[in-house]
């Protein structure tokens, strides 16, 4: 293996051995003008090879424009998480999940798998609520340990409400973008372009602003 | 491309948690240094214990490079904390993780102590260890949180790399802001570290520093204030020796001058000194009984790694005399 040595394939094939059902995970590569895409291709294959309930589909997000408008995927290379019936979840991680990112990973794919983490009533409640689109931009960088925390929440709540989606952008790999939305710390969370926070804040301060773009 | 697997992502399926229907010997608040040795040395005297933590490995996490704690010549504060880490779990205590206490509750006469969870969980306990720790400092100057997230950093390794190819400031002159100049040294064009009085950092670190030439040192100079419109675009800074003013253009500013002590929510409940640490005597104790409190959140000198992790041993030792002397 070229990037996860013995002892962490090991652990993270432990650690998927607490899937409950399939899991595929489509990649949105890009033919020209992408740096990152044939990296970004063996490390998943290589992460997806620790377990046999891991399945890649590789996709090109010209030639697959369908699937990429289907999944709102705007750039690549894209990772987006379907269930076992191939639905699509509303979750992504643009750029690719390595050094800290592998921990948001590997909880949205365990959540993705069916063995759901459970939330406090009083939260739950209000994610129920959310009634109109939400988008959650989460830009972080791979060094940064705080980030992928932040990512499993907005993966967390777009997972429990339809009406949520929620994006991974690595600060890096997608740098203009980044440079639009004026990020200079991590990780920096932007509410349906509107409203951001930095920082792994607790659930609350993201229904909080969440809550923001539901009035009237 | 590499992976750098959650200090919690414990491999083994079952994971231990806090137990809410029986009473503890002792309860560790904190994960860092000082907590998991607390943790660690009380199960060794065979004290029933349990940590609470807000996350496992504590500030350490931050820190790129660790080459002072003895046994391990260099390697990086999450290696450090990973080893710490897998050493407390040999030992089956159990962690509760990402939870916040929110006070700490005494019964009556007894010698019973509730320690209360933000989400409203109680645990009952004969002692409690506060290992809470402490969080950056703040420069406390006009403009600095307006700019908070618009180039005010307070993390070198997240946001380092944000600055690739650009000219950034470290306010500080301690260890960890050496440090900081150092990690941003190798990925910006220029790093200019700004320090109100001498360097306070390990001379081996200033010397390391020194090999660069994209770093210029401004000592005995105050920021003043931090400027910008929609981004930070400098400081203003006093030239203490000279008396004069000047502005210094910058992108970032990464403010690494020292920490303050997660004490707050003890502040009703036990002695803070004037710098708000928990005040601690020889072995520990604070001014309540059945209360010891170890490392960054104390007023003991010198925040180490090392003495954290010693202080937790210490209080430990303590709080299994302690328990000897009361009625459970």
């Amino acid at each position: 293996m070229k990037y996860l040595n013995e002892e962490v394939a090991k652990q993270l094939e432990e650690i998927f051995s607490g899937m409950k059902d399939d899991v595929t995970v489509a990649l949105f590569t890009k033919e020209d003008d992408c740096e990152s895409c044939e990296d970004t291709n063996d490390f998943i294959s290589e992460l997806i090879s620790v377990s046999p309930k891991l399945h890649l589909e590789n996709l090109d997000i010209d030639k697959d424009s369908d699937k990429a408008n289907e999944f709102e995927v705007l750039m690549a290379p894209s990772i987006v998480l379907l269930d076992k019936d191939k639905n699509y979840k509303r979750i992504k991680f643009n750029g690719v999940p390595s050094g800290h990112e592998i921990n948001s990973f590997i909880s949205s794919v365990i959540e993705v798998s069916g063995n759901s983490q459970k939330l406090s009533d009083e939260i739950q409640a209000r994610i129920e609520k959310i009634n109109k689109p939400v988008n959650i931009k989460v830009f972080v960088t791979l060094a940064c340990p705080h980030c992928a925390g932040a990512v499993q929440k907005a993966h967390k709540l777009a997972l429990e409400n339809p009406n949520i989606q929620a994006d991974m952008i690595e600060a890096q790999t997608f740098f203009d973008m980044s440079e639009e939305y004026n990020v200079s710390s991590v990780p920096k969370i932007v509410i349906n372009d509107e409203f951001e926070f930095v920082g792994n804040q607790p659930l609350e301060v993201f229904l909080d602003e969440i809550e923001k773009t539901q009035v009237a | 491309m590499d992976v750098n697997l959650n200090l919690s992502s414990n491999t083994s399926k079952e994971k231990l948690t806090l137990d809410k229907e029986i009473i503890y010997d002792l309860i560790v608040i904190g994960g860092g240094p000082a907590g998991l040795n607390t943790a660690l040395y009380a199960k060794r005297k065979g004290l029933n214990v349990g940590i609470i933590a807000r996350d496992l490995g504590g500030q350490v996490l931050d820190t790129s490079s660790v080459e002072n704690y003895l046994g391990f010549v260099s390697l990086s504060g999450e290696e450090l904390m990973k080893k710490f880490i897998n050493h407390v779990n040999e030992l089956k205590v159990p962690i509760l993780e990402y939870e916040e206490v929110e006070t700490i509750r005494l019964k009556d006469s007894s010698s019973l102590r509730e320690v209360v969870l933000k989400n409203g969980l109680v645990f009952n306990t004969y002692s409690v260890v506060i290992a809470t720790g402490s969080k950056p400092r703040r420069l406390g100057v006009p403009g600095e949180k307006e700019y908070s997230g618009k180039g005010v950093c307070y993390c070198a390794i997240c946001d380092g790399p944000l600055f690739a190819g650009e000219e950034v400031i470290v306010a500080g002159g301690g260890n960890s802001a050496v440090e900081a100049a150092i990690d941003l040294a190798k990925i910006t064009k220029k790093v200019t570290i700004i320090h109100r009085s001498q360097f306070r950092a390990d001379q081996i670190l200033i010397d390391q520093l020194a090999k660069f030439d994209n770093v210029e040192s401004k000592l005995q100079t105050q920021i003043l204030e931090v400027q910008g419109d929609k981004f930070m675009t400098g400081v203003k800074v006093l030239n203490k020796n000279s008396s004069t003013e000047e502005i210094i253009e910058s992108a970032g500013l990464f403010v690494e001058i020292g920490y303050l002590p997660n004490s707050e929510i003890f502040a009703d409940l036990l002695e803070l000194n004037e710098r708000n640490e928990i005040v601690v005597d020889g072995h520990g104790k604070t001014s309540v009984e059945g209360i010891y409190a170890a490392g960054d959140v104390t007023d003991i000198p010198y925040k180490q790694i090392i003495m954290s992790a010693g202080d937790g041993a210490k209080c430990a030792l303590a709080v299994n005399e302690y328990l000897n002397t009361i009625n459970k």
